[in-house]
């Protein structure tokens, strides 16, 4: 049951927003279209070459291992990220001068440049010179994430994890600030449980914006190649190799425009897919208004 | 059930109250007794939700004391008040069954499931739910929803009072009287308290036995409808109540003898001595009618509009407008006229209030 | 929920602030010193790297360049992405879901993709090395996430609270400004900031649109990354002052995120 009116002047409210970025999206896109479907052989002298390039990617082991290794990173940050964001939202004070210095604090890691991110980790994470590297091989841990395939990983996750937890965490807090007292109240008069409360009031309020948090970080660490490339380089051998790594490594690498190019638009298709799920799901029976 | 007593109690909503408006409620004390019927009438503002919460436990009143049957329960958090309220806007459990949200009150006490089921259906049936028990509650129209809001504090048998913070604000105009009707019903066949908070003088009048108006924090005057409408014990209360509301008229007195403008005025209340303050005559339009040549006062018509079974006149008496009715088969003179205020039902009114 | 919910948020941050730790205190240090040992803190405290980049009046252009069009960017991305919100969420139109949908798959594509064809774009229309150019260009990833999260409030809000407002007569854009914008206060304080946010910390397309006039920070951060070898010092002294202007875009929306629905009295 939908409660929105039938209103074409919609449109007329959407138009800016279509224009500002189709604007952007259309011009450059149409260019990457063209370039994987040609070959050049350099001088801006173009073949057309329909779909081999398409293809060859598909086909191609190297870009399935890529493919499959961002894949485990982007399920394995989302089942950390998104759950803890969450917790921490609920656990952080609503009112008071514990709100202002919680929300800059936390904002702090999203505000540093991502090669930057990559570069301190880096030096964090060394065995030798850095803080934590110290720290877990103090502990007796052995671990060398330039060495080390798992401890490169974990590097990367931990790093990731330390990167964005923050967006989820202020998304769910605001959020949660927007649910009315009065819900909180009518709770209090049923008697409900914290539990209850969470499970009734909270979780499905909340549900919109978990969904924007959720697509976002899929988005965004299925794209991500900064902070890894500074990181870890793709290292140690292919280990943390995702996709984005891989693809400028073709592109700029081999200088091959028409793969990367295939490859920008496979890879392009599998989130359009995947985020399309992913948001048909968590918004499927969900009443509008 | 209970007697609800409010002894000195003013709350303000700064740390550190300063002046006089820093009190969203200044000194009250009041009696609600078991079973009534009241509402808390006044604009936007007065106070009536900081009283409402104040009762209910959701807000700690900076002084004073709450008390149920005489014991104090100013501490005592809103879950072991026994209260139950309906709020301005539908609240409900958008992920579960009408069923399930009428129950919850209950199952969250540990009733028994049968129990549970007979109690949730007797609700759903007095409130016309009862078609509609399984479906999602998110899926009901506002009206339907604040009747799952009512529901909840109708299945608690331990409720003391039943508050209703301003419950038909987003209720469809033509569904209002239907809910409002229902309420009425509810609260003669359930006989417990209810407390009805609304800036609506119809709801209000319609609703309640007692009707408790505020102005500014301050409770004004408690009566019946008809008290409050035939006499007013403040001008505010003339004003807000009747539509259109008293005509207020500021007036000398001297020797017993009211003027407006020099014109003498016979009213209900004249004291023997002078009187402090501002003094204002209150007349209801419904006690003014026009009169002959020579009697009355004498005014000039300005503006006469239809309200259905009967003329809504505006005259001028020098700078001061006042409202008169008149019914069908008056002929209403333009221009000059004159007119006479029913003695009985006009009064003296010193800084708003009434002279007694 | 009460004592022990001090304890989650406090190890979480302790968390966050450890690696920011790290990272000012490298940029007290020389880059030798960073790499030739572990040292708690800067065993030869230096302000050398601050110093360099003070002087350096690239630095502070920049600095000032990549704010003016983050702010550009968020004033322009929020503004015209709430009446699209407001579109989205309360009616229904010839292909809504569809562009609704659409807006999101701008972000989903790297921006690497994007960078050469959008050098032409803006060539060709002579824009290169202006701040509306990579603010613009920006508008292509924040409107869609600005329309995705304030849609996402705004279906919060009932829509009995629209019409409940026209009854009383209300103006459709005094209803707008005056009642509906505050309820959905804390979705507009958070889409504000991650405007500024994500727009800041993107490089490659502003270090692409620009190369002198308006210059951002991005150019000068990742030339410590490359041409001079690494110099981490430098890079850590950038990053630390690249947290300024983010932390002070916070604190000034923090009330807004952190404001309850308050439903007042219609």
């Amino acid at each position: 049951m939908s409660d929105k009116t039938q209103n074409q002047k919609g449109w007329l409210f959407v138009l800016p927003v279509v224009l500002l970025v189709a604007f952007n999206a259309l011009i450059p896109l149409m260019a990457v279209v063209n370039y994987s479907v040609q070959e050049t052989f350099g001088n801006n002298v173009f073949f057309f070459e329909g779909m081999k390039w398409f293809g060859q990617v598909l086909h191609s082991e190297r870009f399935h291992a890529a493919l499959l290794r961002q894949l485990l990173f982007t399920g394995i940050i989302l089942v950390i990220e998104v759950p803890l964001g969450v917790i921490i939202a609920l656990s952080m004070p609503r009112r008071g001068p514990g709100v202002s210095v919680c929300l800059v604090l936390m904002a702090l890691p999203l505000l540093i440049p991502w090669n930057v991110v990559g570069a301190m980790w880096n030096i964090f994470a060394l065995p030798d010179i850095g803080m934590l590297g110290k720290l877990v091989n103090g502990m007796g841990i052995h671990y060398n994430y330039t060495q080390q395939p798992i401890a490169a990983w974990a590097t990367l996750i931990a790093m990731d994890v330390w990167h964005w937890t923050s967006l989820v965490v202020l998304l769910a807090y605001a959020g949660l600030r927007s649910i009315p007292d009065a819900y909180y109240q009518a709770a209090r008069i049923d008697g409900a449980s914290s539990w209850s409360v969470f499970r009734y009031i909270q979780l499905p309020k909340m549900r919109r914006v978990l969904t924007i948090a959720v697509l976002l970080r899929f988005m965004d660490s299925f794209n991500i190649y900064t902070e890894p490339f500074v990181l870890t380089g793709g290292g140690p051998g292919n280990s943390t190799t995702l996709l984005s790594i891989d693809l400028v490594k073709i592109a700029l690498g081999q200088f091959d425009l028409g793969p990367a190019a295939a490859m920008s638009i496979i890879y392009f298709l599998i989130i359009l897919s995947l985020s399309w799920l992913f948001y048909t799901v968590m918004t499927r029976g969900e009443d509008r208004g | 059930m209970a007697k609800i007593t409010l002894s000195d109690l003013r709350h303000s909503y700064q740390p550190v109250p300063q002046g006089d408006d820093d009190w969203a409620l200044k000194h009250m004390a009041m009696e609600w007794s078991d079973g009534g019927a009241y509402a808390l009438l006044g604009p936007s503002g007065c106070g009536k939700t900081t009283l409402l919460n104040i009762i209910s436990g959701l807000v700690r009143p900076t002084e004073g004391r709450v008390l149920f049957d005489g014991v104090d329960l100013t501490e005592v958090p809103t879950e072991r008040r026994r209260i139950a309220q309906v709020f301005q806007f539908p609240v409900v459990y958008d992920t579960m069954s009408v069923r399930d949200n009428l129950a919850f009150p209950l199952r969250n006490r540990g009733l028994a499931g049968p129990e549970v089921d007979a109690k949730v259906s007797e609700i759903a049936r007095m409130l016309d739910l009862e078609g509609m028990l399984s479906r999602r509650a998110s899926g009901l129209t506002a009206d339907g929803k604040q009747k799952i809001s009512l529901g909840r504090g109708l299945v608690r048998s331990d409720v003391n009072v039943i508050m209703l913070d301003e419950p038909l604000t987003v209720i469809d105009p033509h569904l209002k009287s239907q809910l409002r009707s229902k309420l009425k019903e509810l609260h003669q066949r359930i006989a417990r308290t209810m407390i009805y908070v609304t800036h609506d003088q119809t709801e209000a009048l319609t609703f309640a036995d007692q009707v408790v108006v505020m102005h500014q924090g301050e409770v004004v005057q408690v009566g019946s409808p008809v008290d409050l409408f035939e006499r007013p014990r403040h001008t505010f209360v003339g004003h807000f109540i009747g539509s259109p509301g008293m005509n207020i008229l500021p007036c000398e007195l001297s020797g017993g003898v009211a003027r407006v403008d020099g014109h003498a005025v016979p009213v209900d209340n004249a004291p023997p001595g002078a009187i402090e303050g501002r003094v204002e005559i209150g007349v209801r339009p419904e006690f003014v009618a026009l009169a002959e040549e020579g009697d009355g006062l004498p005014v000039t018509v300005v503006r006469t509009s239809d309200a259905g079974r009967h003329r809504i006149v505006e005259v001028r008496l020098g700078e001061h407008r006042m409202k008169l009715l008149a019914g069908e088969g008056v002929t209403v003179p333009s221009g000059e006229a004159r007119v006479r205020f029913d003695p009985g039902h006009t009064r003296l009114y010193a800084d708003g209030w009434l002279v007694e | 929920m009460k004592k022990v919910s001090w304890v989650i948020p406090t190890l979480y941050v302790l968390f966050l602030l450890l690696p920011i730790y790290w990272l000012i205190s490298m940029s007290f240090k020389s880059t030798n010193e960073i790499l030739g040992s572990f040292t708690l803190w800067p065993q030869k405290f230096t302000l050398d790297n601050y110093h360099k980049i003070f002087t350096d009046p690239v630095w502070y252009r920049g600095y000032r360049n990549s704010i003016i069009y983050v702010l550009i960017n968020t004033v322009i991305s929020v503004t015209v992405a709430l009446p699209a919100a407001y579109a989205f969420s309360r009616y229904r139109f010839l292909g809504d879901k569809h562009l609704f949908f659409w807006l999101l798959t701008n972000r989903m594509a790297p921006a690497a993709v994007f960078a050469l064809p959008f050098f032409q774009l803006y060539s060709a229309i002579k824009l290169f090395d202006t701040h509306i150019a990579v603010a613009l260009a920006h508008c292509l990833f924040n409107i869609p996430l600005a329309v995705w999260i304030l849609e996402g409030f705004m279906s919060g809000v009932p829509r009995q609270l629209d019409e409940t407002a026209y009854l009383d007569g209300c103006g459709f854009w005094r209803f707008f400004n005056r009642i509906f914008l505050p309820t959905i206060a804390s979705g507009i304080g958070v889409t504000a900031f991650f405007c500024f946010m994500f727009s800041w910390v993107e490089l490659l397309l502003a270090k692409t649109l620009t190369s002198v006039a308006a210059k951002p920070i991005a150019a000068t951060m990742t030339r410590t990354a490359s041409s001079s070898g690494y110099e981490l010092g430098l890079l850590a002294a950038a990053g630390t002052l690249t947290i300024i202007p983010g932390a002070v875009a916070i604190w000034f929306v923090r009330n807004y995120i952190a404001k309850g629905f308050a439903l007042g009295r219609v």
